[in-house]
């Protein structure tokens, strides 16, 4: 199997709420053969809440991230939805506006740094389906998922605004019927369950706003993947996770019903088919009890 | 157009039907039909009405993407039915599509639904331009192109409810004015014409109806059938409410500021301080959740947050870029 090279963004979340996705991220890259750069240097992508306060500060940080895997001549592999979202946007802004990208540019030369529009953003799914590809994850699997139904969760900022997603991978997804995730599980050796709210929002945004349309939202997802007879619902997006895994006692207050699964990142997904120990993948770190393994 | 490129194939259409009148519940009836390539969803709909059944009702005007009078949902997809093509919802859904109206819960019969609430809420926002015009101006008021620039992609909406009854929020915040109502108040606030930039902006702001309460998960701006791109419109908005002093100090603006106050502490996001700045003492709530996550070894203390490398350059980077003042 060909080595791959990729600079990785980890976002804040990896460090800090969801120790078992950087865990589990690095487990699995090991097995994929992937070699990850991490980028020490890199800030918050403002996670679209900065982006409300002041667009100009949040291009000039996020491109400043980007010239870091410019640097090493790496593609950038994110792994939260909303780094990619706000990352893929701010590179599809500034190659698409010369004067933006000259205005960003007076900006970073002040610290020694240039944005060039060389490097290509990818969320660390896509990066697996389409340069390891679905072929060799299924003929790596040595513990086929076959007992389980899982429920994806595909989380907004991955799969919209599509046009601006589908820039940055080969596997083209539609908003309407995503189908990346459930490939993967099947890869996985898995069942996939087919919910109305797979590609739906869990609210995470908004949770000190508007807690309760976040709840609401958070409770329908769980609600959706439990009476498609999940097993366990897993994610690509550490933001989705934590409401989904940490949240559950006011999700149930919100919809009236008492909702709880096991919620997996995409890379404990697949440590698990390939073989990796639930400590390597950080199972031990969940609230929402992974109680199958 | 050489008709031999025109394909045919077998549709199962699975159509919602109610009538308020008479109808306890709803129920869908099944319609199989050879659909053309050169068909839109609206001629499904003709068909069903004019070879089907009589009594089957929707909206429908100018066939031609203006009048907005005919959007309707295809498997959960919120379209404008004499735009949408029947070739593009096969290869998407397969052969098995579920029509339905806009809104379940707003139908009055099949496709047509009590579209109040849109309206209301587009009413509330002041859709229109306030400005003290003067009787016997002196001069021309010159609008230059740049500035036309600024609002003419919100002013593309034909207000044919597709964002707002795609809008989760919407779904479950009645009093949320949704993505529509939000795009058309920027087209005015963007307009230099107008001038009751404060007072509408303050109306936006206030929690519960307003800016703060989108979801920001993009369906407004995947489901629009003229481009608007709602959701940017309401980030401008979010950003005007900055720029022209409207924004006060609440839960949701201390929780967009915190990121840059955390951002130049620690290049990261310290997400336990984000949700002390913003909350201040409403932090106790928070509290049996973050017990929990402590007790799995997700809580990071303050004493070991991370930090970027290279931190003086992003503060150097926030004092020379920063654009915004709260």
């Amino acid at each position: 199997m060909k080595k791959l090279k990729y600079a990785l963004f980890t976002g804040c979340t990896a460090k800090q709420s969801t120790p078992e996705q950087m865990m589990s991220t690095l487990a699995i890259a090991e097995k994929l053969n992937i070699e990850l750069i991490e980028l020490t240097e890199a800030s918050c992508c403002g996670a679209s809440h900065l982006q409300d306060y002041d667009d100009f500060l949040s291009l000039v940080l996020n491109a400043r991230n980007i010239a870091y895997a410019e640097k090493h001549e790496l593609t950038m592999v994110t792994i939260c939805n909303t780094c990619q979202l706000n990352t893929a946007m701010t590179k599809h802004r500034l190659d698409n506006d010369s004067d933006l990208k000259k205005r960003v540019n007076e900006k970073l030369e002040e610290v020694g740094l240039e944005y060039k529009g060389t490097s290509n953003v990818i969320h660390f799914l896509y990066a697996i389906i389409d340069d390891v590809g679905l072929d060799t994850i299924k003929e790596m699997v040595t513990t086929p998922l076959s007992q389980f139904n899982i429920a994806p969760f595909y989380g907004c900022h991955n799969i919209r605004p599509s046009e601006l997603q589908n820039e940055s991978h080969k596997t083209k997804e539609s908003a309407y019927r995503p189908t990346s995730l459930d490939d993967l599980i099947i890869a996985c050796g898995g069942n996939t369950v087919d919910y109305e709210e797979k590609n739906k929002c869990c609210g995470f945004h908004v949770e000190l706003q508007a807690p309760k349309t976040a709840s609401i939202l958070t409770g329908n997802a769980i609600a959706g993947a439990m009476d498609g007879n999940a097993d366990w619902m897993v994610t690509p997006c550490p933001l989705c996770h934590l409401k989904l895994d940490t949240q559950t006692h006011h999700a149930s207050e919100a919809i009236g019903r008492e909702v709880k699964l096991p919620v997996l990142h995409m890379q404990q997904m697949i440590g698990l088919a390939l073989g990796c120990s639930s400590e390597e993948l950080g199972l031990q770190h969940h609230v929402s009890k992974v109680n199958f393994i | 157009m050489s008709t031999s490129n025109i394909t045919t194939q077998k549709v199962n259409f699975k159509v919602f039907r109610f009538n308020a009148d008479e109808d306890y519940l709803p129920y869908y009836e099944d319609y199989n039909m050879e659909v053309t390539s050169e068909e839109v969803v609206l001629d499904i709909l003709n068909r069903i009405k004019w070879d089907h059944d009589g009594s089957f009702s929707y909206r429908r005007s100018c066939r031609h993407g203006i009048c907005g009078a005919c959007a309707i949902k295809v498997n959960g997809r919120a379209t404008l039915a004499c735009k949408e093509s029947m070739t593009d919802m096969v290869d998407l859904f397969g052969s098995e599509l579920t029509i339905e109206p806009l809104s379940i819960k707003r139908a009055v019969k099949d496709m047509i639904i009590d579209k109040g609430d849109f309206w209301e809420k587009h009413d509330a926002i002041h859709p229109y331009l306030i400005s003290d015009v003067q009787e016997h101006p002196e001069h021309e008021h010159i609008v230059t192109p740049e500035e036309a620039d600024q609002l003419n992609e919100a002013d593309l909406c034909i207000q044919c409810g597709a964002c707002h009854y795609a809008c989760p929020a919407v779904e479950v915040n009645e009093d949320f004015f949704g993505p529509a109502a939000f795009a058309k108040a920027y087209r005015f606030e963007a307009d230099v014409r107008d001038e009751a930039h404060t007072e509408r902006l303050q109306h936006l702001h206030e929690e519960g109806q307003g800016l703060w309460d989108c979801v920001k998960c993009f369906e407004c701006a995947e489901v629009c059938p003229k481009d608007v791109n709602p959701i940017d419109k309401i980030t401008k908005l979010h950003q005007m409410l900055f720029k022209e002093g409207v924004a006060t100090s609440n839960v949701a603006t201390r929780h967009a500021v915190g990121f840059k106050h955390s951002i130049a502490k620690h290049g990261m996001l310290d997400e336990g301080g984000l949700v002390l700045y913003s909350e201040g003492p409403g932090i106790v709530k928070h509290i049996p959740v973050a017990l929990q996550m402590f007790r799995k070894g997700k809580i990071v203390m303050p004493w070991n947050m991370p930090k970027s490398d290279n931190l003086d350059e992003i503060q150097k980077l926030i004092k020379s870029s920063s654009t915004a003042k709260f």
